[in-house]
């Protein structure tokens, strides 16, 4: 174990990349990330990777996409609106089945929003926003440490699924200072490596006589694109399976149960303290992966005891939908929120749920 | 405790009229600023220099910027000037207001200056550069011995000469704030504590004070903080910068 070292989050997200062995960094800056790319333009070339600024991120996704089908092993950031111009690349990763891990430092929207922390990008990074039948899996976490730990494991994942994968945390994350241990750093894979590394990817050196290798996204006949995409869903049968996780607290007999990922949970975790000093007994449900979503949680409520569940979130909603499907009509689903790049208090949290909780009495 | 509650009335007598504080984004400088502003206005101002303000040139930070303090400073009685759009946006826009100067320019006006990270935040100081030339001024570098990049001497003091080459203005006294937010214990002091003495041997620099983080520490704790044998002084913070959530892990 390394000692605690004190970090602000973009530049622990960078290390982390780097330690994970992510050898490649293509990337265009925006608030609240742009630490990121700095770090990686100063800290890459002297391990021995490569750092690249992009015109844009359109660019950067597809610069990703070319070194990642060579068998790179290749990290890209943005914050919201960048991640949507890199959407177009994600649905072709996800269909050429090229591993890329992904950092969505989220900031409010739409449009160019503000700077300020959202996570109004939860439809974006669950539901996709590009084209075709795809799905990229996604978490969550709740601070840096956390983070740092997801992001050095998701080139592993991705790699395993030969699918991009995404870590979302907001732009509070980025920004905040959080005292974190380090991993180990893993050795760069070396170029003449990727071939028995990678055996798929395009290195140019397959044996003579050697089964052609092609990365691609194009498939014209039907029934060809349609056994493809059967395949790619086999695989994110088995994400669903592999890749749930989530944390609960204090659901056993609780009055109310929150839902909540990535920022917000640590304000409903004071609220549930505030809360239990006056006597009411809150619980909370913290999806880890966002996709695939930890629905199976929701049988872990106590529904005897609990009258609503509140999903809490930094955007006008958009995991509720998740959370409802989880709780399957067996309780009323409402909703805490505030978007724009604000970030309510734990006491108006409270507040909020106690107006709630007197309204399904 | 004694030595606590001298620290400020140190830093009055012995300094200038202009304090800015300077050093690696995240090294706690604006947590200095601000507790340091905050304590000087409960204190007795010098009749010759009855004004107290806190100048906000950061423009490196989107977040966690002194003027969001601006409500609290205000009703203490510190003048905040900063960002020429002020509270309305949260942009981290090169738009200083020309306001900035009326506390650099008033005689009567102690002003603390908290700039922005690293020698790229630094570099603002430049267009501020005759408040800088009359021996007026303190220039305080903040070192965190827990910020990898300054966790060693080479380091910190690698951060100390690219402010200095790129502001073109000499530091004139270390603050040691290395602090690990509240896992912060006095031996964290301490470590930090040996990182700046070390310094000072190097270049000769003063260091001024040990930060501690007030909220956390006891009386038990005060007393097992570093003494300092040039006399550094113990330096209290207020933690005004970092909400409780902050460090809510579940």
């Amino acid at each position: 174990m390394t000692e605690k070292v004190l970090m602000k989050g973009n530049e622990a997200f960078a290390e982390a990349a780097i330690r994970g062995g992510c050898r490649f960094y293509f990337g265009y800056p925006i608030t609240p990330q742009s630490e990121i790319p700095e770090y990686m333009s100063r800290e890459l070339a002297k391990r021995g990777g490569t750092f690249v600024q992009a015109e844009s991120e359109l660019a950067a996704v597809n610069m990703a996409y070319g070194c990642a089908a060579a068998g790179g092993n290749v990290f890209i950031s943005s914050s919201s609106p960048g991640i949507a111009l890199m959407q177009e690349g994600m649905s072709f990763l996800c269909s050429a089945e090229v591993p890329v891990v992904v950092l969505n430092v989220s900031r409010g929207g739409p449009g160019v929003g503000g700077i300020q922390p959202g996570q109004a990008d939860y439809f974006q990074a669950t539901r996709g926003g590009g084209n075709g039948d795809y799905h990229i899996p996604v978490f969550a976490p709740l601070g840096i440490q956390e983070a740092v730990d997801l992001i050095y494991e998701a080139p592993q994942i991705a790699d395993r699924y030969r699918n991009p994968v995404m870590v979302l945390v907001d732009g509070m994350m980025g920004q905040m200072m959080e005292p974190l241990r380090l991993p180990e750093a893993r050795p760069f894979v070396a170029t003449e490596e990727i071939a028995a590394y990678k055996p798929w990817s395009l290195t140019g050196k397959a044996a003579k006589g050697g089964k052609r290798r092609v990365v691609k996204s194009l498939l014209l006949k039907p029934e060809q694109l349609e056994e493809h995409v059967e395949q790619l869903f086999e695989k994110y049968a088995l994400a669903e399976k592999e890749l749930v996780r989530f944390e609960t607290i204090g659901l056993e007999k609780a009055d109310v149960v929150f839902v909540a990922f990535g920022t917000i949970s640590r304000l409903v975790a004071e609220s549930i303290e505030l809360l239990a000093a006056e006597g009411i007994r809150a619980g909370m449900i913290r999806p880890i992966s966002l996709w695939p979503f930890p629905y199976a949680a929701f049988e872990q409520i106590d529904y005897t005891t609990t009258k609503a569940v509140i999903s809490a979130e930094l955007s006008m909603g958009q995991m509720i939908g998740d959370v409802k499907m989880g709780v399957n009509g067996r309780l009323p689903v409402q909703l805490i929120h505030r978007t724009g790049g604000i970030v309510p208090t734990s006491l108006e949290i409270v507040e909020k749920t106690k107006a709630i909780l007197q309204g399904v009495k | 405790m004694q030595r606590t509650s001298s620290v400020n009335r140190e830093i009055r007598e012995s300094s200038k009229r202009i304090l800015a504080v300077v050093g690696h984004f995240g090294s706690g400088k604006t947590e200095f600023a601000v507790s340091l502003a905050m304590r000087m206005a409960m204190q007795e101002r010098p009749a010759d220099m009855p004004r107290l303000a806190l100048v906000d040139i950061d423009i490196a930070n989107p977040y966690f910027r002194s003027r969001e303090r601006k409500q609290m400073l205000e009703a203490a009685g510190i003048s905040v000037y900063g960002n020429a759009y002020d509270g309305e946006i949260t942009a981290e826009l090169p738009a200083l207001s020309a306001a900035i100067r009326t506390p650099l320019e008033d005689a009567g006006c102690r002003v603390i200056v908290d700039v922005g990270g690293n020698d790229s935040g630094a570099r603002i100081l430049h267009q501020f550069r005759k408040y800088f030339q009359q021996n007026e001024h303190e220039l305080y570098a903040v070192i965190n011995a827990n910020r990898p990049e300054t966790s060693d001497i080479d380091g910190a003091l690698a951060h100390l000469q690219a402010i200095e080459m790129e502001t073109g203005l000499t530091v004139s006294g270390l603050i040691n704030n290395c602090h690990l937010l509240r896992e912060t214990t006095p031996e964290t002091v301490a470590q930090g504590h040996r990182l700046c003495e070390a310094l000072c041997r190097r270049t000769g620099k003063p260091l001024i004070c040990d930060c501690y983080p007030a909220p956390l520490f006891d009386d038990a704790a005060l007393q097992a903080l570093p003494a300092g044998s040039t006399g550094p002084y113990h330096m209290p913070l207020g933690l005004y910068m970092r909400e409780s959530w902050l460090d809510k892990l579940i």
